[in-house]
Order: structure tokens, then sequence, then C-alpha cells
């Protein structure tokens, strides 16, 4: 067991794990953030995506001792209100079945639209392509990726 | 899992709550002996009893409604729906209302989310109950004034007396109301549909807040006090045991608390002997399973392979069934007189659901009385399976019911509860199995695979004359009552009345059955998720042979007659009139027959009966010359009755139904070598991506009189067999296997 000290939604968090312990169980089991879920453990399905210093990865692929100081992000803190505009737009369109697979989806898609604030169905085809979804809402997706857009679109001008 | 309104519930025994400093609330449930002791809405909360009429519905003095979900929510949005029915009729404002989970309780009825009968079976009781309750709202406001009841009426969470326009919200009016007797429920006048407020609108999942932020909900999220982390290897040959394990080297790694052989039955569905190990951490334990090492007497089904299940079944179809299951006419001289015949076989392989949230289950046992948190579909089976395995009363069990992360049948199994069950009697803490993706694929309930041996004619006019199937399923041994019997999987048995049997002359329909170890069960939609494919396939090859548009053979062999009685044991009156009509809604809709495609596109027709819903289907389809699929467009016309609770989860379950559909079609396959499936992740079992899903799933929903029925599984049949006879009409290559990849659709 190691002592690993992370920066974890903007707060710092302090673990003991083995170092080989992937940063998705020490969300989980440690830290009990859980809404970064466990899917494959081999980075198939995208239900543990965060961000790592804003690039989105896979908590499950991602060893403890390898995070050091970088900014690591989960769903828990995506919006500090939960009103990220993917949130608002995935309720307003009342995109999720079960929900398990939704929080990877949107953490996925939230650097998707910070690098595309207007992308196309290919776009979202490409950026979405490692998170699955079993009960199908892929359409919802789509369409809340692109109301998430329209509403950070507004959000921006509101601020001007 | 709502941790406020849990916690408010109170008058337990024990209650420990513990909010973590990093913002979970987690809570904990002891409970002192026996008895009933899951909370239910008829005992008082804390700080007053508030209105109670029955065990779903509790108003609170500050006018919050508090409904029971009685049934698991497993993505099929009941949480949200059954509750509105209530809403409904108790004419509450929706943002009053607070909707906890009901955990297993008789209290309750029937809590199975299974067969899409949760609606059926619920619907116009719980229309009564609300309708009970806004009564006695309305008397007691009525009494309180001193008006007659006949000028008072309820609406947005309070009575109104309409002369003086005096209004008295819900939670003013809770104790006059608690002190009234209740009235039978069977007695109330429900309301008139055209005044409903709640059903049929668009009302997002009561859950998605907690969803899309993050919060604990899912099984997987339990968290209790002190408590330890199980794995549980069970031996890779279904029926094996476990003759010896490394269990001291195990014990002594890292943060492994404990590791101990569990014997087990011989069930093939129970509970799997295997070496559970439990530690401090998820990790540690599965970090210290790569080092078990397990001597397994692998038993008989050591031998079975795929490639021998097909040897088997290519034997078997040149041999009489063992089952005749109709015999209408005589098959043999139709089809030597009919002007035209086809021959084709069709095959699927087993599967997994690959629900997504893996199966898990926390429990408890301490003092006698075992205390389960559970992501289940079925709770009375999980309790069921506890108490004959390991004797532990029925009375002495508490299941708490949380959301599950997909179902698809696999929930209402309840291996994984017995498990975790039969681990925790083992460890003195609170403990949480978990199953990694290889044991959840691997060790499935499987959709049970099969092989149809097809002979159908038709005659000079071109009308289906004759019909032969030889269905070759699958069997497991079940023993009951110390005897052994073969017992095809759930979804693995033909019935007699399947389409298009009941409307053919000549109709010969045999089952034989393959004994195998592969465990299998309901997968989404059983029998119908496959036998749609293989029929309405089927059917569209005759109709091709016979020069005929697919659309009106159908409605040739349907006919005229409104209804088509059963027969068989498990026959059900099957509405004509009913599939004709949405059959040609959808073909309108999709503009069947009306438009030119060019080689490579083309338009495919199907639908099917299941589960109470009339469904039929209409998906347009580009096959790239390379025999890259791509399903352009998919018009679903359904039939459920006279009322959608929820159009927006309405529509989501047919969306999800056709991408499940289409993902099922395209992709997964089990292969079994020496015994043991082959695949074991989504790298080798691939799932449907976001790219491959049809842009366009258009939903109409065809209202009739009929009774509320559900729509968990019946939108998903007609999907496989609508794009594979699409197929057809786009490059003339017909489809008769599971997968997709099986096919070569390149062209041209």
């Amino acid at each position: 067991m190691s002592k690993y000290t992370l920066s974890i939604n903007g707060r710092s968090r302090s673990v003991e794990a083995a170092p080989e312990t992937p940063l998705l169980w020490v969300l989980r089991d440690s830290l009990s953030l859980l809404g970064t879920k466990f899917g494959c453990g081999i980075g198939q399905c995208g239900a543990c995506t965060i961000h790592l210093n804003g690039v989105p990865t896979r908590a499950c692929m991602t060893p403890v001792s390898t995070v050091g100081r970088k900014q690591v992000t989960t769903i828990e803190g995506l919006d500090p209100q939960g009103e990220h505009p993917l949130q608002r737009a995935w309720k307003e369109l009342d995109v999720p079945q079960c929900g398990y697979c939704q929080a990877g989806q949107i953490m996925t898609a939230a650097v998707l639209l910070k690098e595309n604030p207007r992308p196309s169905d290919e776009d979202i085809d490409g950026a979405m392509a490692g998170n699955l979804c079993r009960c199908g809402t892929y359409l919802r997706i789509r369409k809340g990726i692109h109301r998430a857009a329209e509403l950070a679109a507004a959000d921006k001008k509101l601020r001007k | 899992m709502n941790a406020p309104d849990l916690a408010s519930a109170g008058r337990r025994n024990f209650l420990r709550q513990s909010a973590l400093a990093s913002g979970g609330l987690v809570l904990g449930f002891y409970l002192n002996g026996t008895t009933q002791a899951v909370e239910r809405l008829e005992k008082p909360a804390a700080g007053g009893a508030g209105f109670k009429p029955n065990a779903f519905i509790r108003i609170g003095h500050d006018g919050v409604v508090t409904l029971v979900s009685k049934q698991p929510e497993i993505g099929q949005g009941i949480k949200t729906s059954l509750p509105t029915v209530i809403a409904e009729e108790l004419e509450v404002s929706w943002k009053d209302v607070r909707i906890v989970q009901g955990d297993l309780d008789p209290a309750y009825g029937r809590q199975s989310a299974g067969g899409s009968t949760s609606t059926p079976t619920n619907y116009e009781d719980f229309r009564r109950l609300g309708a009970a309750a806004r009564l006695m709202l309305v008397e007691a406001a009525a009494r309180s004034w001193k008006v007659p009841v006949g000028e008072c009426f309820a609406g947005d969470s309070a009575v109104h007396h309409r002369p003086s326009k005096r209004r008295l919200g819900y939670g003013q009016l809770v104790d006059a109301a608690a002190a009234l007797p209740v009235p039978d429920p069977k007695n109330v006048q429900v309301k008139d549909p055209k005044d409903f407020k709640l059903l049929g609108k668009r009302i997002g999942g009561v859950d998605n807040h907690q969803v899309v932020t993050g919060q604990p909900l899912f099984g997987i999220d339990t968290q209790l006090p002190g408590m330890l982390y199980a794995v549980y290897e069970k031996s890779p040959v279904f029926g094996g045991k476990v003759r010896s394990a490394n269990l001291d080297a195990i014990k002594a790694l890292p943060g492994v608390k404990d590791a101990f052989v569990i014997a087990g039955t011989d069930e093939l569905r129970g509970l799997l002997p295997g070496v559970a190990i439990v530690a401090e951490s998820t990790w540690a334990a599965w970090s210290a399973r790569k080092q078990l090492q397990v001597d397994w007497d692998e038993g008989r089904f050591a031998n079975q392979s795929w490639a021998g299940f097909v040897a088997e079944a290519q034997r078997l179809s040149g041999q009489a069934g063992g089952t005749v299951l109709r015999r209408d006419g005589d098959v043999g001289a139709a089809l030597a007189g009919a002007a035209k015949t086809v021959e084709a076989a069709y095959s699927y392989p087993f599967i997994s659901h690959a629900s997504f949230e893996p199966q898990n289950c926390t429990a408890h046992y301490k003092d006698g009385v075992l205390e389960l948190w559970a992501p289940t579909q079925n709770p009375a089976a999980g309790q069921e399976l506890v108490t004959a395995t390991l004797g532990i009363p029925k009375d002495k069990i508490v299941l708490h019911v949380t959301r599950s992360g997909g179902g698809f049948g696999r929930r209402l199994s309840a291996d994984y509860i017995v498990e975790a069950a039969a681990i925790a009697q083992r460890v003195n803490a609170p403990v949480k199995l978990t199953w990694t993706r290889e044991d959840d694929l691997r060790h499935d309930h499987f959709r049970p695979a099969g092989f149809h041996f097809l002979r159908g004619g038709v005659d000079a006019k071109g009308k289906l004359v004759a019909w032969h199937n030889h269905f070759v399923t699958f069997a497991n041994p079940v023993t009951r009552d110390g005897k052994t019997s073969l017992v095809p999987g759930s979804g693995g048995s033909l019935s007699g009345d399947e389409f298009p049997g009941r409307w053919i002359d000549n109709c010969l329909l045999e089952q034989s059955a393959i004994e195998c170890g592969v465990p299998m069960g309901p997968w989404r939609a059983p029998g119908s998720c496959v036998f749609a494919w293989v029929f309405h396939s089927f059917i569209d090859e005759l109709a091709h042979a016979a020069g005929r548009d697919p659309l009106e053979f159908r409605l040739d062999i349907l006919g005229d007659k409104a209804i088509v009685a059963g027969t068989g044991e498990r026959g059900t009156p099957y509405d004509v009139s009913r599939m004709r009509q949405v059959l040609l809604h959808v073909a309108e809709k999709a503009g069947w027959g009306k438009k030119k495609f060019p080689k490579g596109q083309g338009q495919g027709i199907a639908f099917h009966f299941s589960h109470r819903g009339y469904i039929a289907q209409v998906a347009e389809v580009t096959v790239a010359k390379d025999g890259t699929l791509k399903v352009d467009r998919v018009v679903v016309a359904t039939d459920i009755g006279a009322q959608i609770v929820n159009l927006s989860g309405a529509e989501n379950q047919v969306e999800g139904s056709v991408v499940d559909g289409l993902g099922t079609l395209m992709f997964p396959e089990l292969n079994i070598e020496r015994g043991r499936i082959v695949q074991g992740n989504f790298n080798e079992y691939p799932l449907i991506r976001i790219a491959d899903a049809p842009p366009k799933i258009e939903v109409h929903f065809v209202k009739t009189d009929y009774p509320v029925t559900g729509l968990g599984e019946p939108a998903l049949p007609p999907l496989a067999p609508a794009v594979c006879n699409a197929i057809f009409a786009a490059t003339g290559k017909r489809v008769r296997q599971f997968p997709l990849s099986r096919t070569d659709l390149r062209w041209g």
C-alpha cells in the first residue's frame, strides 16, 4: 500500500492504495464517489469515463500511481450545481433508461462540446464511439448533445 | 434509494446514517430480530402519522405526497410511470410527489418486473387506489366546510369548493382524511380519460437528476459501514465442482480477509459451487483472484461445444421431432402439391444479457437475520432461492430493491443473490459481491440458442398452403422432488399457436431438444425475440417465391377473422383486426411500396404479437457494395391499448427495443468449447455502438379501446425480420443466421 494525494473535483484527497489499483476503484471504494461506474475493466465501454486534466480517460485503466498531480474530474464534479448544459439537456429530453452508462456518456460529451461547441451527428458518433449504452438510448444521446450545445450557446450569450 | 425519504420514514429498530465526507449519503439499516422489518407506509412516520389510505400513498402535513414504486426499476421507467397513475387519480400536482422504491414486502403484492406485466397488472388497481384517496380528501374538506360533497372537487393537490371558491390543500386535510373509513377501491369511480392531466404526457424519469449527477442509486453503489468486498470464482465448465483450491496462499495476500469454498448445489441456475474471496476492497479481492488456483471436477458437460451442438441439430433435423406441437391437415401432401416450395434452415447462438451493471448484491447476516440489497427484477425469487438453498426462513430475510443498471430478464434470476447470501453467512460484516464483466458474460442464464428447419409451400395463386418447422432447441436437466427431467430454456419452447400456426391449413410444428449444461433464462421477449425473426424471414422468402408483395402476402395470411382463438396450453387469443390495423398503419407511414429504391437499398416489413402488444415495423436499409449495413429508418406502429401512460417513456422503450433488436441481430454470439463460454468481455462480445443506431426511429401509437398493456418487450421482436427482409430487398441476400457477420452481404 502506498499513500497518494489526488486532486479530485478541485479538492485534495488522500488515499492509501496499492499502486496498480485502478483510479475507478479508488474513487468508488475509498472515496465513495460512486457516480463513476464499472462496466468492463478493459476500456471498452466508457462507463468509467472521467477527465484527467480535461482529457476523457478510462478510470478502469488508470493506475492510481500514474495520476500524480493531474486534475481529476468525475461526474460529481462536472458542475457544482449539477446543471451543466448536458445534465440539463439529459433531463429535458429524458435521455436515460437504466441510467448506468449516462455518467460516462456525459463526461465524454462534455469534452466534445468543449472542443467542438456545435458538433454534427458525425462528430457526435465519432466522439461517442467508445461509450456503450446497453438500453439503446443513442438517439436521445445524439439529441441531448445537440440540445446541450444550444443551451451552452444561450448561456454564453447571457453572460456577454 | 431515496435517502431523505427512507431516513424520515424512521421507526426502524436501529437506523444508522453516515454522511461520508465525500458527499455520498450512505444508509445502513440494521434490524433487530425478525418480523416485518421492511419499512412500509402504513407505519406512522416520525413526526406525525400523515394520511395513509393504503400501502402506496402517504400524504404529510407539509402536503408532500409520497408514493411507493412497488415494481423494480430496471430502465423500463416503471418507477416514474406507475406512480403517475396514482397521482393522476389523486389529482396531485407532480411537483408535490416524491417516489420511494418499495422493498420486498407482501403488502405490495406481486413485485416482479418481467413479461411486460407491470403496467397491465397494476394500471386499473392503481387508478382505484388514487381515486379512493381522492374521495376521502374531498369528503374531509366537505365536512370541514359543512357543504355537500357534490359542491367540491379535487385538483392541483387541493380540494376546492366550487360555489365559494374556497380551497384546502391536501396537507391541511391529512388528519381529517385519516379519520375517515377507506372506501372499497372496487367501488370508486375513476376519472374519464379525457380529463387526464398527467397520463399520456411526457414526464421525465424521477431519478434522472441523480443519474446525471452521479448520485448512488444502483445495487453496485451500496455502501455500508464496515463493509467488505467479495468475488466468487465458479467453474468455467457448467456443472463443475471444486476439488481443491490454494486457499492458504490466497488468504495471505494483501487486503484479503478470508477465502473459502462454497459447496453449492447441482442446480445449474441455483447456488453454483465456487471459491469466495473476501477482501478490504473490490480491487484487493479481484487482484487476489488472479492468484487463485482451483482444481475443478468439470463434470459431465466438459465435452460440449457449439460445433457439437450444430452437428447434433443437423442430425436431429433428419428425423421426426421429439414432440409434435401442432398438426393441421397433411403437410407432406400439401408440399408435394404446392406450385412452389422453399426449404431453409435458420439458427441463432446463445447470447448473454450483458446488462450494463454487472450482477452484484450486498448482504449482511447478523443474529440470524439476512439483509440484502439487490439490483433485481424479481426480489421474491431472491428470497425464495435463499430460503430453499441456505435454509434461512423467509421472515428472517429483508430484501432492499435498488435500481438496476439494465435487466433484460437477467435479474429475474437470483443466482447472484444467493451467492452473496452464502458468502455473508461466513463473514462477520456486511459484504458486497461484485461480478466482473467476464463473470457476467460467462455465467449468465443465457438466451437459448436454436435451429429451425423449415419447409413451406405456396399454391398456383401464390397462397401459403403448407408450413413445416422442425425446431431444435436446448434443454437443461432440472431436478424437482428427486426426479430429474429435461426442461427447455425459457424462451426455448415453441408454442403450437405461434404465428403462423393457427392460420395455415397444413401445418406441422415439431420440436426436439439437445441436453446441455449451458444454463438458460428469459432474455427480453423470450422466444419472441428470435421466433419473430425466423418466421417473418421465412414468410418473406415464401412471398418472394410466390412473386407477391410481402405486405399483401402477410395480410392474406392473417385473413379477415376478427379473433383467432388460442388452442394449446399457452394459446392466447390473437386479435387479427388489431394486427391488421398496425400493419396497415405502419405501411402507410413508411410509404410501403411507394418508393423506388436503387440496388443496395430497400424496405422490409414484419409484425409480431407478444406481451399483449400488437407491433408492426418497416425498416429501410442501405447495404454498401462491401456489405456494410446501415439502417436508415425504422417506422413502428404499436397497439398497446387505450392509454399510453408516459409518452416519453413509451417512445424511449420503443427506440431502445429497436436499437437492442438491431444490436442483437448484428453482433453478439457466444462460442462454446470444452464446456466453456469462450468470449469474456466486450472486446470479444461486441454490443451496438452509437454510429450503428438508426438515425430515424418513428414511433406511432395506435390507440384502441383495449386494456392498457406493457412496452418493455413487444417492440423488439419485429425489428430483426424487418431489417433482414429489407436487406433481401436491397441485395437479394437472405440472412438465415444470427449474428449478421455470418452472412456475406457484399454485392455488385
